[in-house]
């Protein structure tokens, strides 16, 4: 039992947090806001460098090989970034998919390109089906009930519906099912999908985390800044309580989601149950946590220029990516006042 | 991370759990409010301590089992899922004997610690007086030197346990002149030597549990000065520390009153508001979240770190999932809700509403919610004090 991070796995999130505040600035972010983009390609390539879309492709595809242990903390770190680029669906949810479709060819095919940062594939779930980037992918893996259908871009129509996380670009994509293009189908199908949503919800989580923790960040910043009567308005006891709630929630949502990612990297029984906890507690914390940054920030947080709504709209379109918390709260109901739900202490980490 | 039990804490486990299932009373006991219940405790204290199971983190050597961390939790999880009995020596064994570990001279340590294990010695703290609440730093009763005894004057109040306990520890000025933080001295109390009178005071359910303790030229002897003379501001923020932090309220307290909830919400579905539903899950995860708080606390301090300023996010969380639980609980019992454990109709649930009384206090002792949000702000989130 041990429930902290190794040094590498550490060193590699200071590793990325520092290369993110250098290169994926408010600036950058809106530059490709403003030519109506959210990826960067040569951001992307970058970030390849590192090895970010390649983390949990296998070596054996060139990949980093590694599991979401060792991926949670750099999902927050894209959070903490507000970075806009396609990194739960290509690096957290397609290349494991691909993985575990077993189809050798479509695997040898993508899982290096993907790693290489030379695709991006993008993922349609019936949860949250619209997909994300969907004019910039090479591959789409869509949900066709059970099915898992591999589709070529070019052979979709891909129908933009603007949204209102513009780093979050949003798409309808209709497309002829068929033999041709299904990949699984009946259990395995059924299977597949259910790991994937885990393991999106768990990085759209560990991303609420990091995003929660800037909003915390800047909202102190600006209280400690901003003058009103004569004194910074962070010396008001109201501004302090406000953000100090803040940072109970995220500092309350933060080892669920650790643990949702032992239990995905693990595949224990009670995964799903875990992911969802962990996807309601990151919500919810940057749902509140938005609301205070902004009240602290005043009529200017209220504003375009700003930046502090890059990291507000990024939790409000987190929560909806990969299972809103209505959804996620009723899967944790389900189980919770299950018969045989077996509660209590001593129960958290083994279901006896 | 690998968030599997060891073989060797699973086989604990199953120790702790055989020797609780043959030991723990079938029937509650008395609340320890009440001098019969207080000694029922103790004698429950020595069992638990011929058990071999009083102190599991401690040392051989003070009483204790010489296990860590991890193993206390496991401990303190299937003492909670066994229904024994609460712990009379709190004060003592979970927070100031870590203190004594820590700033105590060897003999000190030899004289307090097993008879605080065994519960011989229960304890009271000590820090909290008429003018000096959220404000400790404004303690005013004083402990003068006189050879080698202190000549102690002046009042505490709201001591928990106060009432039947051997011993009190807290804050007295040593240093008459001085102001605030300084010169004050961490000191260990008899509470029946000549000069000190306890006055217990009923708490809101109408049970003897705190009090306040007068001390007029009281005469304690020096060899009970813990830590520096002067320094005493220091050793309490340790004793603090693990009061917010950890040992005061391991999760399985709360995780056993979250079960109870579920299975309430579950016996009264078909009679209760749809939406306690919603209530109730969100309590069931946030005692979960509390675990998996603790268990990572726990990880980081068995790698070399330390418990400083999130100690406050600790002490909001489950003072706060505290009273939301029993609140939720009474939603759902309806009319039942007001009922005492004795009227007929009550069958059982009046447990719920001493409960709520109970968690009422979380959110005042061990330092107001307010003043841990204000700590948050200034020390982790580095808000301007002024
Ligand atoms: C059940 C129970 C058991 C206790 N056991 C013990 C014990 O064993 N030993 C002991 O020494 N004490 C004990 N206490 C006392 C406890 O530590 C104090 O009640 C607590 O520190 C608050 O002090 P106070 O009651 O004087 O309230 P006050 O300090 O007068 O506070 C009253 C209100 O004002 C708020 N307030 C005060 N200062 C500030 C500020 N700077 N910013 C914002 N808000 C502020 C408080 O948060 C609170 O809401 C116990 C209390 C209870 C209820």
């Amino acid at each position: 039992m041990r429930f902290t991070f190794d040094e590498d796995q550490l060193l590699f999130q200071t590793t990325l947090r520092d290369f993110l505040s250098n290169e994926c600035t408010p600036e950058v972010i809106r530059k490709a806001w403003d030519e109506g983009r959210s990826h960067t390609p040569a951001l992307w390539a970058q970030l390849a460098e590192l090895g970010v879309p390649g983390l949990l492709v296998p070596e054996a595809h060139d990949g980093m090989g590694m599991s979401e242990i060792d991926s949670v903390l750099l999902f927050e770190e894209a959070g903490r970034a507000a970075l806009p680029e396609p990194v739960i669906a290509t690096a957290a949810v397609a290349a494991p998919l691909l993985v575990e479709l077993g189809d050798e060819a479509l695997a040898g095919e993508w899982l290096p390109r993907i790693g290489g940062g030379d695709a991006i594939v993008g993922v349609g779930h019936e949860v949250s089906p619209l997909v994300v980037d969907a004019d910039v992918s090479h591959l789409l893996l869509l949900q066709r009930g059970d099915e898992v259908h591999a589709v070529a871009p070019d052979s979709a129509e891909i129908v933009a519906q603007p949204a209102n996380d513009p780093s979050r670009r949003l798409f309808k994509v209709n497309f002829d099912a068929g033999d041709a293009t299904r990949v699984a189908a009946g259990d395995a199908g059924r299977s597949l999908w259910a790991a994937a949503l885990d393991r999106g919800a768990l990085a759209a989580a560990a991303q609420l985390v990091g995003a929660t923790d800037k909003l915390i960040t800047l909202a102190a910043e600006y209280a400690e800044q901003r003058q009103q009567f004569g004194k910074p308005i962070g010396s008001f006891q109201a501004v302090k309580h406000m953000l100090a709630n803040c940072k109970v929630k995220l500092e309350y949502a933060r080892p669920v989601v650790h643990r949702a990612a032992h239990s995905v990297a693990r595949s224990v029984s009670d995964r799903s149950l875990h992911v969802s906890m962990a996807k309601v507690a990151a919500a919810d914390a940057a749902q509140f946590a938005s609301r205070q940054a902004l009240q602290v920030h005043g009529a200017l947080g209220y504003t375009w220029e700003q930046d502090l709504h890059i990291w507000m709209r990024r939790a409000w379109s987190l929560e909806q990516a990969w299972g809103r918390n209505d959804f996620h709260r009723s899967r944790v109901e389900e189980r919770v006042l299950e018969a045989s739900a077996r509660l209590g202490p001593g129960r958290t980490f083994r279901g006896e | 991370m690998d968030l599997v039990y060891t073989a060797e804490q699973e086989a604990f486990r199953k120790e702790a759990r055989t020797w609780l299932e043959a030991n723990v009373p079938s029937r509650p006991l008395k609340s320890f409010d009440t001098k019969e219940g207080f000694e029922e405790h103790r004698e429950w204290e020595k069992q638990l301590q011929a058990g071999g199971f009083a102190m599991v983190p401690w040392p051989v050597e003070y009483g204790g089992r010489g296990a860590n961390l991890l193993e206390w939790l496991v401990f303190e999880e299937e003492y909670f899922r066994a229904k024994a009995p609460a712990r009379v020596n709190q004060n003592g064994i979970f927070l100031l004997g870590p203190t004594i570990m820590e700033y105590g001279t060897p003999e000190q340590k030899a004289r307090f610690l097993p008879k605080m294990a065994s519960s011989e010695e229960v304890w009271a703290q000590g820090w909290s007086e008429p003018n000096a609440g959220s404000d400790m730093a404004n303690i005013q009763a004083t402990a003068i030197r006189d050879g080698d005894h202190f000549v102690i004057n002046g009042q505490k109040t709201w001591a928990s346990r106060g009432a039947y306990a051997h011993w009190l520890f807290g804050m007295f000025r040593t240093d008459p002149d001085s102001e605030r933080h300084r010169g004050l001295s961490f000191i260990l109390c008899p509470l029946d030597a000549p000069g000190i009178t306890v006055r217990p005071i009923e708490k809101l359910n109408h049970k003897a549990a705190f009090a306040e303790v007068f001390f007029d030229d009281a005469r304690v002897s020096v060899d009970h000065l813990l830590g520096e003379e002067g320094k005493g501001w220091n050793v309490s923020m340790s004793t603090a520390g693990f009061e917010r932090g950890l040992m005061l309220r391991s999760p399985a307290r709360f995780q056993d009153t979250a079960a109870k909830l579920v299975a309430l919400y579950k016996e009264n579905e078909g009679s209760c508001d749809p939406g306690l539903k919603r209530r109730v899950v969100d309590c069931w995860m946030r005692a979960e979240a509390y675990t998996l708080d603790t268990y990572r606390t726990v990880s980081r301090l068995l790698e070399g770190g330390k418990i400083g300023a999130e100690a406050s996010l600790n002490k909001i969380f489950w003072s706060e999932l505290d009273v939301e639980m029993h609140e939720v609980a009474l939603e759902i019992l309806g009319w039942r809700a007001e009922l005492l454990p004795q009227a007929s109709e009550a069958q059982g649930v009046g447990e719920w509403l001493d409960g709520y009384i109970f968690a009422l206090a979380g959110p005042i002792y061990a330092g107001t919610n307010e003043i841990q949000r204000n700590i948050i702000a200034e020390r982790i989130l580095g808000l301007p004090r002024k």
